[in-house]
């Protein structure tokens, strides 16, 4: 094992969608690293490029429209984007596995969960229809699923949307993939299903040593579960640290405006919601200078004109900003609040 | 000291948490089961059978199918189509043989003078009566039947293979591949398919079938060594390239010369082995010795078949492209291409199945189009001739003596009209218990 533990780094990763309206910078200039068994989370508005950014790692954006133009990404030693797309294919499910966001639309209709759960085993695993039954069975139990013998043959249709999840969840985990990537897991789940479906993978992942990547726009749910967070915007990592630091001691104006955002049920009561004013930018027409400075309540001229750096505030931690240093100090300052916030 | 039960549904063993328990939940197959602890002898019971709770309801999985298939039952027209056709479709095949077995006739039986009964009308012994030559009717309908529900049936099922897998694989590759695939289909669609059957007919029909025949073999062995070679190509490629990258040039260049090596060699071996197969003179022999019968017009049906077949996919690969556009771009087919599912794959094994409701009502309404047009070829002379018979053609023989004797077209008529109307029916209750968005009322 080469790269001291580390399991997925991506370098420099450029995505773009030729569209009507120019070329879409989806994803540009992405750099993240992954050890082994540690939950990264990437946060970040729709449109922000988090999926976009998960579906390049997996080779799997539908071209055309769109590219991967730059930027590598290293798998276990692997150079993902110069594969052939047969050895990808060899990689998708087996070392890596994806879990999508609506469990409704992510089984097939047409098709049994067995059918749906022994391809992957029979493609990967080279599994006999018998072997591959019974270890669909067994995954189906591992996730939690009641009588998953009599579930196996039947439809999607006859489980509900945390059931089938789960079933998600176990075709994803068929193979004992090295790293799982949860695009939105539970975003189209009520939040007690939510909680349910967090806390199988979070015991999954510590049962079976895998390293997951948790894609969401919902901050109390990289909370409590990934060791390292990415905030997105635009295309753009905006600012990148350990869960407890970005949530304690943010350096960046955008993340401190999506952790205000949070409503808090104790405190808030009455009050107006705070929200980041305006809308994300259009991708296609980004200005020069920073892509946040129209909506940023600190933006100064220079916001408007030059591309931020990115700053790095300590070992773990950098943060996409012109003020990124004066940000640090100030959340510093207010850190006993913040750090509650990050407990709760 | 509790005693050791099974499952009386699957057997699994089953442990009582206490002497007064009345119900044990197996947690093998998760039946539950009523215990009686006063007759240990004969203490398994379901609740069902025991008649505790009369309410407990199974789940019952009822797949996707099963629901149209309730749908389609309550449709009473379609119902009478499927019967109408089921008894159609029996005398068809079975009917012949029995009239022949009770009164000696068949469809090209003609009496010696004695009893030669020309044009005779419906009777105890003929029931639809005689045509013109003496042949019974009856007997001529019903073999009539096997060809026109043949001919309905084969094209259909070509339609299927052809038509679906071509549109399959058009819309779902996408992009500039599915132009070309689908303007080869609007080329072929603009040829007149009548001109094509005429054309085929007077180059192949009649005598100059012995020319086809003699070919015959020759074009089966090639298309199966062709077949045959390119699989083993393919496969030799794959073991021999699939581990390189194809990033330098030299490798690209390296793989198009072998590729193009292979694909002559490909043609050659097809060549080499159809040029064999006719040196043999297999083809002569089969020429002639089949001569006799293929001049009796049999090779005009096979090749009305292949004329109508070459016709009806076109739509049908339309329509099936049509589905797979709306459907590659739902989340399923994304979550496949992440488990590592091949192209061939996704489309054949989670495409086609989501857009078989389609496909299949559209079939059904491909069956009495394509017999249609197989009556209309018959009446107009082209297709099926006597003494062979299909509905068409008797409804051709029977118009020239309508206003003497009626019975001549009207039996015929009148059966292919029946199964024309069950086919219609049938499809339309299809379509209704297959996509009941689409339902008008």
């Amino acid at each position: 094992m080469k790269n001291n533990g580390t399991i997925l780094s991506v370098k420099d990763l450029k995505t773009y969608f030729q569209t009507e309206d120019g070329v879409v910078k989806a994803v540009d200039g992405i750099s993240f690293e992954l050890k082994k068994g540690e939950t990264l989370g990437i946060v970040g508005e729709s449109g922000s490029g988090k999926s976009v950014t998960n579906l390049s790692v997996m080779r799997l954006i539908p071209e055309p429209p769109g590219k991967i133009v730059g930027g590598e990404v290293d798998f276990d030693g692997i150079d993902v984007l110069s594969l052939p797309i047969d050895e990808v294919r060899r990689i998708r499910g087996k070392r890596i596995a994806m879990i999508f966001q609506d469990p409704m639309t992510s089984l097939n209709p047409y098709l049994k969960i067995s059918t749906q759960l022994m391809e992957v085993t029979r493609l990967h695993l080279g599994h006999t229809k018998q072997q591959a039954y019974e270890h669909g069975v067994k995954m189906l139990e591992t996730v939690g699923i009641p009588d998953a013998r009599s579930r196996m043959d039947g439809y999607p249709h006859e489980l509900s949307g945390g059931m089938r999840q789960r079933v998600m969840i176990a075709m994803a985990l068929s193979c004992d993939p090295e790293l799982l990537i949860a695009d939105e897991p539970t975003t189209a789940l009520d939040v007690t299903i939510q909680a349910q479906i967090l806390e199988l993978i979070k015991d999954l992942r510590s049962r079976l040593g895998t390293s997951v990547i948790l894609i969401t726009h919902d901050l109390g749910v990289v909370a409590g579960m990934t060791d390292k967070i990415v905030v997105m915007y635009a295309g753009h990592v905006f600012e990148q640290a350990p869960t407890k630091e970005l949530f304690a001691t943010s350096a960046n104006p955008y993340t401190k405006g999506l952790l205000r955002s949070v409503p808090d049920p104790a405190h808030e009561q009455g009050t107006e919601l705070y929200q980041i004013p305006g809308l994300p930018p259009d991708v296609a027409h980004l200005p020069p200078g920073c892509p946040f400075a129209e909506r940023c309540d600190r933006a100064q001229d220079i916001c408007r004109t030059e591309f931020p750096p990115f700053v790095q505030i300590n070992e773990d931690h950098h943060s996409l900003c012109h003020f990124a240093q004066e940000v640090y100090e100030e959340s510093k300052m207010t850190a006993p609040t913040a750090a509650a916030r990050a407990h709760k | 000291m509790l005693k050791e039960l099974s499952c009386p549904k699957c057997g699994a063993p089953v442990t009582l948490e206490n002497e007064r328990q009345k119900l044990v939940l197996c947690s093998f197959c998760t039946a539950t089961s009523a215990v009686d602890f006063e007759d240990r002898e004969h203490p398994r019971l379901t609740l069902e059978e025991s008649g505790v709770i009369d309410s407990v309801q199974r789940i019952k999985g009822a797949s996707l199918w099963g629901d149209a298939w309730k749908r389609l039952l309550k449709n009473r027209l379609a119902v009478l189509g499927l019967v109408v056709l089921a008894v159609m479709f029996f005398l068809v095949t079975v009917g012949p043989a029995i009239f022949t077995g009770i009164t000696g006739l068949t469809a090209d039986y003609i009496p010696a003078d004695g009893n030669l009964l020309k044009s005779f009308p419906p009777s105890m012994r003929h029931p639809m009566g005689t045509d013109e030559a003496g042949r019974d009717i009856f007997a001529r309908v019903l073999q009539g039947g096997r060809i026109s529900l043949a001919v309905g049936i084969i094209s259909t099922i070509v339609s299927l293979i052809v038509g679906v897998s071509y549109g399959a694989v058009a819309g779902y590759l996408g992009g500039s591949i599915d132009n070309v695939m689908m303007r080869i289909v609007d080329i072929i669609y603009a040829i007149p398919y009548i001109l094509v059957v005429i054309v085929l007919l007077s180059v192949f029909g009649g005598p100059n079938t012995q020319v086809l025949i003699q070919w015959l073999p020759s074009i089966i062995v090639g298309i199966i060594v062709g077949v045959a070679a390119m699989l083993a190509a393919f496969w030799l490629y794959r073991r021999l390239f699939g581990e390189m990258t194809a990033r330098n040039l030299v490798e690209r260049l390296l793989r198009f010369v072998v590729g193009v090596l292979v694909a002559v060699a490909v043609f050659a071996l097809i060549g080499a082995a159809s040029y064999l197969v006719g040196e043999t003179g297999i083809g002569t022999s089969l020429a002639e010795r089949y001569s006799d019968r293929v001049n009796l017009g049999l090779s005009q049906i096979f090749l009305l078949f292949f004329a109508l077949g070459l016709v009806s996919w076109l739509t049908m690969a339309r329509v099936v492209r049509g589905q797979i556009l709306s459907l590659k771009n739902q989340e399923f087919v994304l979550a496949a291409k992440a488990t590592g599912v091949s192209t061939f794959g996704i489309i054949f094994k989670h495409l086609v199945p989501n857009a078989l409701g389609p496909v299949i009502v559209y079939s059904t309404l491909t069956v009495p189009s394509v017999m249609l047009s197989e009556a209309f070829l018959s009446y107009l002379g082209l297709g099926v001739q006597a003494p062979y018979a299909s509905w068409g053609s008797l409804a051709a023989d029977g118009v020239k003596n309508i206003a003497i004797f009626p019975w001549q077209l009207i039996f015929p008529g009148v059966t292919m009209a029946l199964t024309l109307f069950s086919l219609n029916f049938l499809g339309d209750g299809l379509r209704d218990a297959l996509d009941p968005q689409t339902r008008k009322f």
